[in-house]
């Protein structure tokens, strides 16, 4: 769906996605990075298990809500990306302790 | 406008939906003059319990009114459903009030001992449960809960859930519901009250007064009283999140969608606009001692609301005298008392006359000359 | 980088670090108020500026001046003494002027002497069918990965939709080097006609020869279909084709991604969540705040500059933030007026920059077909409420969101109906033959933004609070 620009020269950083590594840049959000890394990111909602990915990238839709190292419900487009950080795509409501 | 019904119920909230319901349900042309969009309206401000435990300290004749309300409510819920598809999730495997430390705990213990003592009061099982007894049930509290007092009559519905059911269904009993419709003015004339409003004027065989606080400025023109002592209450809502609570609480419940609701306040505020943080603090604080999950959960709401209180806690229900025909009625637990209010008070009015068995004792009568303010329970 | 105010209360509390939140809080700081500015994103520049300070699409002809203009205004508050706060965000706002601010996994309160909400806008809703599926997005969304992460469309690619942002994304994509299929003008034909009478003014403002180069340079590098009037979006879980309908002709393009754009509007949570009046601007189809003529609205000390306010661009936005900044010094420190601009200076720019709004807005209204839903199509996002539930609620009496929402749960959700609340009022609107000011819209409150139970308990409590819930 995305490519990055080939004049993008930012550092690189290591995120894993439901356990696989992914190659994100510094200053990527955790929504981007996972937009950019060609993988099925696709959430499902809390309402009706429906599909869904991110829609408006600013922080007002909640679209892109995923778990950010243990935590759930984070609004990835507004998270940037760290070393090593672990993200896991949400299926459905809130886990209990996520 | 100028249609004759055989009663206009005056408030479309719970209380007066049920009541409009029930009699749509007995076959009477029912008009329902409402407020808008924007308007107090409790029935959109309640925490959704169907509540037996700890209520009627003080007028054992509540307590009997209640239980039946609690024994009814599932048949109400069957025919909401059959009637309209809409499923309400009404809920009725007991219920709890929490004690965070010890010395809740013991003021807890007091007041069920002094409940059990009531004379004339009905029977609904209402027992202190230990720390280890309560979490065999909610397997999820935390180590500050000293325990709690349990009732296994108590339950929940989904009550914005039970509001549109019960809108739903007066198209189908073909009740006329009005809003955007306050009644400024009541008047008896050859035998039928006409209600002024600033749409036109609805005229009914007999009218029940069903307008929450608003019951106190509008029963003096009937003839009669409801004094009310409304306080306002805070809510806080968190996001949906995996079943976790199976019984509901005097203050955490899990909606059937999968939202926890944590209360409640009592507040003299009576501005449902503003909120204070500070008590929203307090009580998420409890909420996650209660039930340590709950910390990391996202608050995606908070709102008030002003609940309608009749002075001592209790319902008013009283028929008028001087204008044969008028109703009131008015009362905090508008979704407990649902049942109730679509089955007997329904029955009562389409009759013409209160039943004093099972509501003789909520007449405002007890309020005169009396300046005691009771109730302590809200 | 600091995450919690150094102060208790200020003289100035900015909430966003766009044009007009720069702007305002620069001029503050530099009169000597003592001024916070608190910005959710990582870095400062809102939306049109989005990642100034740290985008790898450097070369400036990329992004283009008007967003490198910004460079400038960040130095400026940078350098101006005003505290700045990123990646904090403000769940609450009251009359009192008591703030409470998100910021590294706690919570701080804070008051002001006066408060300048510069919270600015968000993508107007585009309630299409299938318009929650993957694959879907703004145009705001797209140019969000292009300007902070130098990401670029590089599948099936259509955007959707009118107005000039529009035409600025596609140029900036095309610049470097993603793809684009298609692009379909939603553009009613009828507001050509419409937009005549304030053609002057645009012909001769600043917008009108950037917008016709802009457009030139699209076009020349992709389709373009005007006079478009239905749009469908498509997929089984995903986006798989749009289909549309243009003057009597009907075509479905294979697509991975749709960016929809039909203007921004006011994002208005945190002002009416703190009692800002606002009416409906049949103008540009939104609510916007009652202001006067320095930003102040019905709520003394709290005065709003830039979109928040009513669409008007970036230039206006600083203009509007200088001039909220200089009310609120000429109130607290008119000594230190003399240092600021005069101001019929900055009036006088504002005019100039306001130069071909009427025209922009009327040229670009959004077709009615666009703005309000019917059947199953998706209203509320949130709580996956249809047109048809609606409908519904409508029909066994509700008058208003409010009502509606204790029916169906519309505007329940996370987002308080940043993405349905215009689409809820103007389709109720029609369905009872009311106007949009009778329907109103959503009362809201905090948390504006969600915030963790934990940090909600951790707030300030008195005694008298805990004996106000403790009870029994």
């Amino acid at each position: 769906m995305f490519k990055r620009s080939d004049q993008d020269n930012r550092l690189s950083v290591q995120i894993f996605v439901d356990g696989a590594a992914v190659a994100a840049r510094q200053g990527d959000t955790v929504s981007a990075a996972l937009l950019a890394s060609g993988r099925d990111v696709r959430r499902a909602t809390a309402v009706s298990g429906a599909p869904r990915l991110p829609y408006c990238m600013m922080g007002v839709c909640f679209d892109c809500l995923v778990t950010i190292d243990g935590v759930g419900n984070r609004q990835g487009c507004l998270v940037p990306v760290a070393d090593g950080m672990q993200i896991e795509i949400q299926k459905g409501k809130r886990e209990i302790g996520k | 406008m100028h249609r004759d019904y055989d009663v206009a119920i005056v408030g479309g909230g719970l209380l007066g939906s049920a009541i409009a319901w029930g009699l749509g349900r007995l076959g009477k042309t029912v008009a329902v003059l409402d407020e808008g969009d924007i308007a107090k309206r409790a029935s959109r401000a309640n925490f959704a319990l169907v509540w037996v435990q700890s209520k009627g300290l003080g007028m054992p004749a509540y307590t009997v009114w209640t239980v039946r309300a609690s024994e009814s409510w599932a048949r109400l819920a069957a025919e909401l459903k059959e009637q309209t598809g809409l499923d309400v999730s009404h809920q009725r495997n007991g219920g709890f009030h929490l004690t965070l430390g010890e010395a809740e705990f013991e003021q807890r213990g007091q007041l069920v001992t002094r409940m059990h003592n009531q004379v004339g009061a009905a029977d609904y099982r209402m027992e202190m449960l230990s720390a280890s007894e309560v979490r065999k049930m909610l397997p999820l509290i935390g180590p500050q809960v000293s325990g709690g007092s349990f009732c296994p009559l108590d339950g929940h519905v989904n009550s914005l859930r039970t509001y549109r059911a019960f809108h739903a269904g007066f198209r189908q009993f073909g009740i006329d519901y009005f809003p955007e419709r306050p009644v400024s003015a009541i008047a008896r004339d050859g035998g039928e009250f006409r209600l002024s409003t600033p749409k036109g004027e609805i005229r009914a065989g007999k009218i029940v007064l069903a307008a929450g606080n608003a019951n106190q400025t509008l029963a003096p023109q009937v003839g009669l009283a409801a004094p009310m002592g409304p306080t306002r209450g805070q809510i806080v809502v968190t996001e949906r999140t995996m079943p976790f609570l199976p019984h509901p609480l005097t203050t955490i419940r899990q909606t059937d969608e999968g939202t926890v609701m944590i209360g409640d306040s009592k507040e003299d505020e009576l501005d449902d606009r503003t909120l204070k943080h500070s008590i929203s603090a307090v009580m998420a604080d409890r909420a996650q001692r209660m039930f340590p999950h709950l910390a990391r959960l996202n608050v995606v709401r908070s709102w008030a609301g002003i609940r309608v209180m009749p002075r001592d806690g209790f319902p008013i229900y009283d028929q008028s005298e001087t204008h044969p025909g008028a109703f009131v009625a008015c009362c905090h637990s508008g979704v407990t008392l649902a049942s109730n209010h679509a089955f007997d008070v329904a029955r009562m009015v389409a009759a013409g006359a209160l039943e004093p068995e099972l509501v003789g004792a909520f007449s405002a009568r007890r309020f005169a000359g009396d300046s005691a303010v009771v109730n302590n329970q809200y | 980088m600091t995450t919690t105010p150094k102060r208790d209360s200020y003289d100035v509390v900015v909430i966003g670090a766009g044009p007009a939140g720069l702007a305002a809080s620069a001029t503050t700081a530099q009169a000597g108020l003592s001024t916070l500015l608190l910005d959710e994103n990582a870095g400062p520049g809102g939306q049109v500026w989005r990642a100034i300070a740290s985008t790898p699409v450097t070369a400036p002809e990329q992004l283009g001046a008007d967003y490198w203009a910004g460079a400038d205004l960040v130095k400026e508050a940078q350098a101006s003494g005003a505290e700045i706060i990123q990646r904090a965000t403000v769940w609450s706002l009251d009359r009192r002027l008591e703030i409470a601010v998100s910021s590294g996994g706690a919570s701080a309160f804070v008051t002001a002497r006066r408060v300048i909400l510069a919270t600015g806008a968000l993508e107007r809703p585009f309630p299409i069918p299938g318009w929650t599926l993957p694959g879907v997005m703004t145009a705001g969304a797209a140019q969000t990965m292009l300007k902070s992460s130098g990401l670029v469309p590089d599948g099936r690619t259509v955007i959707a939709g009118q107005g000039p942002l529009l035409w600025l994304l596609a140029a900036q994509i095309l610049r470097l080097g993603g793809r684009i299929d298609c692009i379909l003008d939603t553009t009613e034909r009828g507001n050509y006609f419409a937009a005549l009478p304030y053609a002057l003014d645009f012909v001769t403002s600043p917008y009108f020869a950037k917008g016709l180069a802009m457009m030139r340079e699209v076009k020349a590098k992709a389709r373009v279909v005007t006079g478009v009037s239905e749009l469908v979006a498509s997929g089984e879980g995903q986006l798989a084709s749009v289909t549309y309908a243009a003057r009597g002709h009907r075509e479905t393009i294979p697509a991975d991604l749709l960016l929809l754009h039909q203007g921004v509007v006011p994002n208005v949570n945190l002002a009416m969540a703190a009692g800002v009046e606002h009416h409906w601007d049949d103008r540009q189809l939104c609510w916007s705040p009652l202001t006067d003529a320095d930003g102040n609205t019905s709520v003394v000390g709290i005065a709003i500059a830039g979109d928040g306010a009513g669409i008007g661009g970036a230039a206006v936005a600083v203009l509007r933030g200088r001039i909220a900044a200089r009310a609120a010094v000429e109130s607290l420190a008119p000594a230190a007026i003399a240092k600021l601009d005069a101001e019929n200076v900055v009036r006088t720019a504002l005019a100039q920059a306001e130069r071909g709004r009427s025209f922009l807005d009327v040229l670009f209204r959004p077709a009615p077909q666009f703005r309000i839903p019917s059947g199953n199509t998706i209203v509320c996002r949130c709580e996956e409420v249809t047109a048809q539930d609606v409908l519904d609620s409508v029909a066994i009496g509700a008058t208003g969101p409010n009502q509606l929402k204790a029916y169906r749960r519309t505007g329940m959700g996370p987002c308080q109906g940043r993405l349905c609340g215009l689409t809820v009022t103007e389709l109720m609107a029609q369905a009872r033959g009311k106007c949009p000011q009778e329907i109103g819209y959503y009362r809201l409150r905090a948390p504006v933004k969600p915030i963790t139970l934990a940090e909600l308990a951790a707030g300030p409590k008195t005694e008298d609070d805990v004996k106000a819930v403790v009870r029994g």
